[in-house]
């Protein structure tokens, strides 16, 4: 099971000597240097269209030294387009998928890591391929489901569809196939001795998966946690089908809408995409590590 | 799987485990030992998750599958009619738009495993090297894998705005009557949705290379370079031989990527001519004015036995090293 021994990102390992700076090493260094700048580029466009105003530019032209670099534009775009409210759209969505994932799908790996013995290839098999169908594959029915279930009360909208609800429910469904397959891995790997002992003592199913097992799963959980709040912030695809009113729209698909009404403006929307683009860097920045092993776990296995 | 001796259920108690026969047989103590309150727990545990699980990915998945079969404008279920093969015949003989998405599919894997996916081996095999900077480095090539493909799209927008952007202002085709339309030019805006997928696709690729090449036991990469072998014989002969598992990831992941292809498209042009994809008509159909549910249903069961192909040997093969492990 080399999956979870990839914890750490690829690093430099500290007992290697670092070999001394040939010719062939700078030139490396100017490749990758180069590159890196090259790959920012894009970011660094919109970075830089978004700091100038439309007029300035409409005048000049976009390729041209900046009489005028400031945030306005950011202002704008955040207070114009009410973007405080859509954030706060995403953060009821993202923050009780990615808990509810984390903790369904650690029962499930509980039970098929350490129970039951003919099912659990099959119920693993049922949540990993269902993770890798494409979205699409099972949206017509999903739409249709969702404007079926009524819901008078319980959401605006009255109904399964349009609601946080609706797409909260999408997001555990299908994230927890990955989760699943993924801590069932490492559940596996905890000593048999622990579960079997506090069974012996009589300790009850739950607390063995709530106190015994669940805290030492720690890291995977860490780590399937920053990819989650990653993954299902920059969902597109659900928020666009299952949401229809503005008002509703996560950030991502809000995003959309602003660029539809502010098109005439391209540096008020290059400060819009910026601005949503910005709590996923901050996560990866300070969870480098959890996203980055989050990333390879189960990507060694086949 | 392990060969350690399982903890069962009750359920399971009575038949003996598959696979290598454990040496230490269970103790059918086990049994005993799990009260009622434990069995209607464990129930629940692996019940409710694989409920929401089931019901939302595999029913909707089968509901396709039915409806693909029928015409339905969604407005009751009295409307629902069966009407065999038609809408695949129609899918397969009448839509302008079917074989040009499905084309575009495969175009969007082919350029994914043909550019990015070796460039992000290379940048892996460089960035392994134990060089200065390597977390700069790396940082810069991932950022695209962190932000989302929606704001991908709008960042790249930007690049390749006729009057505004960075292409057409730099290579001066930003005036009237001189301008390339990039997104806008059924010719051109693939291969420009394809730059912008592919800038994103090299950081996922380094990144799996990346924790692929940690694996490798360094004294392999010892003994070829005491055998006198260079820099590209030992990668072509040792290192890339022992990346064969993340090879098989990344050629997964990378048709799996090809399916699902869709918002970069969508924030572009909505799958407008020239950048059909099987994803795009599916969406269309929902969101678009026209409810064509059973129509729909069957680009969609299209996609599924396409991915399927994918899906499960891929499974059969890690699930089987996982049972012999």
């Amino acid at each position: 099971m080399s999956t979870l021994t990839t914890t750490a990102p690829p690093p430099v390992g500290p007992g290697k000597p670092r070999a001394p700076l040939r010719p062939a090493r700078i030139l490396l260094h100017v490749f990758l240097a180069g590159t890196s700048l090259a790959w920012l580029a894009p970011l660094l466009w919109a970075a830089f269209a978004a700091l100038r105003p439309y007029a300035e530019t409409s005048d000049k032209g976009y390729v041209s030294w900046p009489d005028t670099l400031n945030f306005d534009n950011f202002k704008n775009a955040f207070t114009q387009s009410d973007m405080l409210h859509y954030f706060g759209n995403t953060l009821i969505i993202a923050v009780p998928a990615v808990l509810i994932t984390l903790l369904l799908s650690s029962m499930v790996a509980f039970y098929v890591a350490r129970f039951d013995f003919r099912l659990n290839i099959a119920l693993l098999l049922v949540f990993t391929a269902g993770n890798l169908l494409p979205q699409q594959v099972i949206i017509t029915p999903l739409y249709r489901l969702y404007l079926l279930i009524d819901l008078p009360g319980i959401t605006m909208s009255g109904k399964l569809y349009d609601s946080a609800l609706g797409l909260v429910l999408i997001h555990v469904a299908f994230q927890s196939g990955f989760c699943a397959f993924v801590l069932s891995n490492y559940m596996r790997m905890l000593p048999h001795e622990l579960t079997e002992a506090a069974l012996v003592d009589g300790a009850s199913v739950w607390r063995m998966y709530w106190q015994i097992v669940l805290p030492l799963c720690k890291p995977a959980m860490a780590a399937l946690g920053t990819l989650l709040s990653i993954w299902i912030y920059n969902d597109f695809f659900w928020a666009i089908v299952l949401i229809s009113t503005g008002e509703n729209m996560p950030i991502t698909s809000a995003l959309n809408n602003l660029s539809g009404q502010y098109f005439t403006d391209p540096n008020l929307v290059a400060a819009g995409a910026l601005l949503t683009a910005i709590p996923t860097l901050i996560v990866y920045f300070v969870l480098q590590r959890q996203f980055v092993s989050g990333l390879t776990l189960g990507a060694n296995k086949g | 799987m392990s060969s350690e001796t399982p903890t069962k259920t009750p359920e399971a108690a009575a038949v003996p485990p598959s696979g290598p026969a454990p040496v230490k047989k269970v103790p059918r103590g086990h049994k005993r030992l799990l009260t009622r309150r434990d069995r209607i727990t464990l129930g629940f545990m692996a019940g409710v998750p694989t409920v929401l699980h089931v019901a939302l990915v595999w029913v909707t998945a089968l509901a396709s599958i039915a409806l693909a079969f029928t015409s339905w404008d969604g407005i009751g279920f009295d409307s629902i009619k069966w009407v065999g093969l038609d809408n695949f015949q129609q899918l397969f003989t009448d839509n302008p738009q079917f074989w040009p998405a499905l084309q575009h599919n495969v175009i969007w894997f082919v350029v994914l495993i043909c550019i990015p996916t070796p460039f992000g081996l290379f940048l892996a095999v460089q960035l392994d090297k134990n060089i200065r900077f390597s977390r700069v480095y790396q940082t810069a090539f991932f950022l695209p894998v962190v932000v989302s493909l929606a704001v991908t799209g709008f960042v790249w927008q930007l690049v390749y705005n006729p009057d505004t952007g960075l292409i057409n202002s730099l290579i001066g085709a930003n005036k009237p009557g001189h301008y390339i339309d990039w997104i806008g030019d059924p010719h051109l805006n693939l291969w420009a949705v394809l730059i912008a997928a592919s800038w994103r696709h090299t950081g996922y690729m380094m990144i799996l290379y990346l924790a692929g090449l940690k694996g490798v036991d360094p004294s392999l990469r010892e003994a070829s370079s005491l055998d006198g072998a260079n820099e590209w014989q030992t990668f072509k002969n040792v290192i890339f031989p022992t990346l064969r598992p993340t090879n098989t990831v990344v050629l997964v992941v990378t048709i799996i990527e090809a399916l699902r292809a869709f918002d970069l498209v969508f924030v572009f042009n909505k799958g407008a001519q020239g950048t059909e994809l099987l994803s795009i008509l599916i969406t269309n159909n929902i969101i678009g004015e026209s409810s064509r549910i059973g129509y729909g249903s069957a680009i969609a069961v299209v996609l599924l036995v396409i991915s399927l192909v994918v899906i499960i040997p891929y499974l059969i093969a890690t699930f089987r090293k996982e049972r012999s492990a």
